[in-house]
């Protein structure tokens, strides 16, 4: 299944955020999104995930939904979103509450998905109870549940300080090994990019187009061996040179805002 | 490798040629903490100094009974029965007008919490209708109800609805937003996001505005007493107050606080219970 940004536009009132923007996701790949800040990307992915009607274009579906896949595109949210009265059990259980499934079904599921995301010891806690990386983890292990084609990814890591994004981008890269599961990841942190992505689009500062379309050349699992990083510090150095000027732009006017 | 530093050099002895002087503390105070036994002491003393008072003849029992003479009243109160005649009537009073007030006022809150339509014409309704004075309706509730129970439930019923349907509406709308958009990216139908992220969302603003419904409650059954009821605490002190029976006056007065620190117990246990998760 292939997800579709079809010359999306879009503004609020007065303000364009996003100006005809196109690309493609395939199955199994993970689109950057990269820009400026106030560039649109979360507003796009929000269209891409059908959670906001754009002015004009739309975010298109095109082959067949995986026959297992109880919710193709799932988002992972930036602020984990995770309902602070439900334990990470519950939290986990909530989006196949109303998929049919029987209740030992949605058991055997959560279970596996808290295993594989390291939270079984956990399952009985309160959000409230957990650190930053832990609740992202929750939201993580939600998304999985529902065995998604595409993960909408909503700068998961930049509400968590560095050392527990970089423990959970290892978790990340081993999730999207398989190829299995797509994602559109949107992130202002080119490092992140870099390192996960298949392509990269550059969006401009706003109204957001896209500026440049990257491809990394090299597998996800070449990327961690040690001859392979000055290769990324590279292309990170030269994302960065396309998106300095625009991005020292975009401050000065959120700044005059 | 990491080139490791000798981690002794970091000590102050290290240096013998120059002094040390510690950095001055400058972040005490600004942390008020309640003392456990303060308040219930200074509670005690004040009723002690009220009784001495009252028994050197400092001030006139009938303008100021003891303490000693309103727990005497009290006590006398609650042997003949009287005290639960006219507490039973209040309850109840108390208790029909407030489900009343608070089902309706639920409903109506979510309805313009979840709904445009209900939300343009409610509001515009409340904002117009809540800032009277619900006791002020007494009489024309009289008129149109008769002068049995049913204009003083209708008085609580009306004053606890507008708070209610205030504080459910604020609190469906306090409801994060990120939430409903997780439930709705994940297709949760909308009778269950209402059910599982709307309703335990607002619920502490729901129990904040019972603690402001109870207490509207209250002065509202006491209000409509005085004015037109033959039992009821309100009436009961209304009448001491006419007879110049000042220890069953506050008697009275001592009840309808201890009714209401129950009231609000009784919320803090039920916050407790629904809102573990805080």
């Amino acid at each position: 299944m292939d997800l579709i940004a079809d010359r999306i536009s879009h503004r609020f009132g007065a303000l364009e955020v996003l100006d005809n923007v196109s690309f493609t996701v395939g199955p199994g790949e993970v689109v950057a999104i990269v820009g400026p800040s106030g560039c649109g990307k979360s507003t796009l992915l929000s269209i891409l995930g059908g959670l906001l009607r754009p002015s004009a274009g739309a975010a298109q579906l095109r082959g067949a939904q995986p026959a297992d896949s109880r919710n193709p595109l799932t988002f992972v949210f930036q602020d984990f979103a995770l309902l602070p009265w439900c334990t990470v059990n519950e939290n986990v259980d909530f989006p196949l509450l109303h998929t049919g499934l029987t209740d030992s079904n949605r058991c055997a599921i959560v279970d596996d998905v808290l295993h594989r995301t390291g939270l079984a010891d956990f399952r009985a806690m309160y959000p409230k109870q957990l650190s930053g990386g832990m609740r992202q983890r929750v939201g993580i292990a939600r998304a999985l549940a529902v065995r998604p084609a595409i993960l909408l990814m909503d700068e998961p890591l930049s509400a968590l300080d560095s050392q527990t994004r970089e423990l959970l981008m290892e978790d990340f890269i081993r999730l999207l090994a398989d190829g299995s599961v797509g994602a559109v990841y949107v992130t202002h942190n080119l490092e992140e990019a870099v390192r996960l992505a298949d392509r990269i689009v550059v969006l401009s500062r706003r109204p957001g187009r896209v500026r440049e379309v990257v491809n990394i050349p090299m597998t996800r699992g070449a990327r961690s061996d040690i001859g392979a990083r000055e290769k990324l510090l590279a292309l990170q150095t030269e994302l960065w040179s396309l998106i300095r000027e625009q991005a020292i732009d975009a401050e000065r006017e959120v700044q005059h805002a | 490798m990491l080139d490791r530093a000798p981690s002794n050099r970091e000590a102050p002895s290290a240096d013998l040629n120059s002094e040390t002087r510690p950095v001055r503390f400058r972040g005490a105070g600004f942390m008020p903490k309640a003392g456990r036994y303060s308040g219930w002491v200074a509670l005690l003393l004040m009723i002690l100094i009220w009784q001495l008072a009252g028994s050197a003849g400092l001030v006139n029992s009938l303008f100021l009974p003891t303490p000693f003479a309103i727990a005497r009243a009290i006590w006398q109160l609650a042997i003949t029965g009287a005290l639960w005649h006219h507490l039973s009537y209040s309850i109840l009073r108390i208790g029909i007008g407030w489900v009343l007030g608070t089902i309706a006022g639920v409903v109506v809150g979510f309805a313009i919490g979840l709904s445009s339509l209900a939300r343009g014409v409610g509001i515009t309704f409340i904002s117009a209708l809540f800032p009277i004075p619900k006791i002020a309706l007494l009489p024309l509730l009289i008129l149109w109800l008769g002068i049995g129970e049913e204009p003083k439930i209708a008085t609580i019923a009306l004053g606890v609805f507008f708070s209610t349907a205030i504080s459910v509406y604020s609190g469906v709308d306090a409801v994060p937003r990120n939430l409903i958009r997780m439930a709705q990216s994940f297709n949760v139908p909308f009778h269950a996001i209402v059910s599982r992220v709307i309703w335990p969302g607002a619920l502490p603003s729901i129990l904040a505005g019972f603690r402001i419904s109870a207490s509207v409650a209250l002065l509202l059954v006491v209000s409509a007493e005085m004015i037109g009821a033959e039992f009821g605490i309100g009436a009961f002190v209304l009448q001491a107050g006419n007879l110049m029976q000042t220890d069953q006056l506050l008697a009275g007065v001592v009840i309808l606080s201890l009714f209401g620190l129950a009231v609000g117990k009784a919320i803090n246990w039920l916050e407790t219970r629904l809102l573990h998760w805080r």
